[in-house]
């Protein structure tokens, strides 16, 4: 246990901070704990962000998170962190000021991948999705019912965004370079079941489509978008949903192992410098950490989940407060929620080489989807079918075999299917209307 | 311990005696029971997807109390700023 004398700084003042500031708080420190955050808010939940915020049921500055442990901190909010001295344990402010430390954690979360030409992206009427001004604007935009509504990039914030708008009874395009909507985290397979969802909706599907260019009316606001071929899409309004970069630029200088998919973490959760050295006062957790997880060995992953942020961020929280806990080995779990549908997954679908549908039946609408590499069970996906996924869970945190056994009595083997993913080398980074991958 | 600094900045972020709210939606599984304790509050639509007001007013104390304590997986999390914390 560190002592009362020590001071605490969390960097990011989000979900990851607040529970991993709450989570030292739990395990006994004492001491001074400061929480810096670029935004002028306390922590807010994002998830209402794309679905009841835009759809005007939920307030954009109402989805404030509940603190669950007093927290004695010292809050500096809207002074972004532009430096770390690691030498000197010193945070720098915008603006000058320091902050000493003894420990940190490190939670700058992700931002939103803006569109690649700069002034493309300021057109009035172009929008991307990450925070709580950001869905303010949005939902501003779409309360003044625009004529039509184009969201780029097919990903989970893209099909959310594009569920609300017809929630809203308005016409939207959604542009999509893979084969199916969501066909980079789902696979073709099981995107084509989410891509009829939305079409029987309304919304226009346009995939192995991209958008080359955003053409304003001559007065600075969006009028269409200029799709690869040359043929157009009239937009007055576009969201921009190309995924997420983490934001780790602050940490220039500093030594440690970054670029914009995450800062690199060893398996306790300690940061890592340019010689893949820990450097045990500093954690990080959420979305901006890169670490290498138990169940998906060879590589590291960032995650872009809600209950990661909270996990990995208590399991941070111990970890600085000097509680040596056991390796961070959770199992990857998110939801989503589009067109009414509960879209859940635990795992990670990666590297998949096959899926079955071991419950229920896609053409019903409920149905969960098993993955398996290489003869275990990686990931399971449910569609209105949460109870069953537990189980599953469970299953792939052991390994077991795929497929798995049949869920009904009377039915066969399981029949195996090729997931679907795309080639990746097909969308690069640099891919303007690559799909938006909020990560597996 | 208290909590001391408000938060700085241009718009005030909770209203003061309101309460916050979170379900966490990996653990929901959707069996409604917030939705009797507290109808006006929590509502399933679909088979799944439950919607909640975030941000009730202290009035709803005890209706969300309710709800958070009928939860059959405990996914609801409140912070109610005048009760002790948990
Ligand atoms: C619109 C939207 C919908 C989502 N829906 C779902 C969902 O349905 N299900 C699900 O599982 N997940 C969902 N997510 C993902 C989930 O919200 C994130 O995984 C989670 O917010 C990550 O928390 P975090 O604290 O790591 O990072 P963030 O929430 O990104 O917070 C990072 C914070 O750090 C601050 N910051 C950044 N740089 C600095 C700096 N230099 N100095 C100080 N502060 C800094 C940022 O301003 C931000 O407040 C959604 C995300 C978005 C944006």
């Amino acid at each position: 246990m560190i002592g009362s004398e020590s001071r605490v700084v969390v960097v990011g003042a989000s979900l990851a901070g607040l529970r991993g500031a709450e989570s030292l708080r739990r395990s006994g420190f004492a001491g001074s704990l400061t929480i810096v955050g670029a935004e002028p808010y306390r922590p807010y939940d994002r998830p209402p962000l794309s679905k009841a915020v835009l759809t005007g049921a939920v307030a954009p500055d109402a989805t404030g998170l509940p603190n669950l442990v007093a927290l004695d901190a010292d809050w500096r909010l809207g002074a972004p962190a532009v430096g770390l001295d690691r030498t000197k344990r010193l945070v720098t402010l915008e603006g000058g000021e320091t902050i000493a430390y003894d420990r940190l954690l490190i939670a700058t979360g992700a931002s939103a991948r803006p569109w690649p030409d700069a002034a493309e992206g300021r057109l009035a009427g172009v929008h991307t999705l990450r925070g709580r001004d950001d869905a303010e604007a949005l939902r501003r935009d779409l309360a003044a019912r625009p004529a039509q509504v184009l969201v780029i990039g097919g990903g989970f914030i893209g099909c959310e965004v594009a569920a609300a708008c017809r929630d809203l009874d308005l016409p939207v395009t959604l542009v999509e370079t893979g084969p199916t909507l969501l066909a980079s985290v789902l696979g073709a397979h099981l995107g084509a079941v989410v891509q009829t969802l939305h079409e029987t909706r309304g919304v226009t599907v346009l995939c192995n489509a991209k958008v080359e260019a955003l053409e304003d009316d001559g007065t600075g606001r969006v009028q269409r978008a200029r799709l690869a071929g040359g043929s157009a899409v009239p937009a007055d309004l576009v969201v921009v949903a190309l995924g997420a970069v983490r934001n780790t630029s602050w940490l220039a200088g500093s030594g440690l192992a970054f670029d914009e998919g995450g800062l690199d973490c060893d398996a306790q959760g300690y940061v890592l410098d340019e010689n893949e050295r820990p450097d045990t006062q500093i954690a990080a957790a959420g979305d901006v950490a890169r670490f290498p997880h138990p169940l998906y060995p060879g590589h590291r992953i960032a995650l872009e989940h809600w209950g990661h942020a909270v996990a990995q961020g208590e399991h941070a929280g111990r970890l600085l407060a000097g509680c040596e806990p056991a390796r961070y080995a959770e199992v990857p779990a998110f939801w989503s929620s589009q067109g009414g549908i509960t879209i859940k997954s635990v795992g990670l679908t990666k590297g998949a080489d096959g899926v079955v549908i071991a419950q229920g039946d896609p053409r019903h609408g409920r149905f969960v989807a098993v993955y398996g590499q290489e003869g275990r069970c990686i990931a399971a996906l449910s569609f209105d079918s949460a109870r069953w996924l537990p189980a599953y869970a469970e299953k792939i945190a052991a390994g077991a075999p795929f497929p798995p056994e049949a869920g009904g009595v009377d039915a066969g083997p399981l029949r195996v299917f090729a997931p679907g993913f795309p080639d990746p080398s097909g969308s690069g980074p640099d891919d303007p209307a690559r799909s938006g991958k909020d990560e597996p | 311990m208290s909590d001391n600094t408000a938060p700085p900045g241009p718009s005030p972020t909770y209203a003061a005696a309101g309460l916050r709210v979170t379900v966490d939606l990996n653990l929901c599984q959707a069996y409604a029971q917030c939705c009797y304790a507290a109808p006006d509050h929590f509502v399933l639509k679909g088979h799944e997807a439950l919607h909640y007001d975030p941000a009730p007013s202290a009035d709803a104390r005890a209706d969300i109390e309710r709800a958070r304590i009928a939860c059959p997986v405990q996914a609801i999390r409140v912070e109610d700023p005048e009760a002790p914390r948990r």
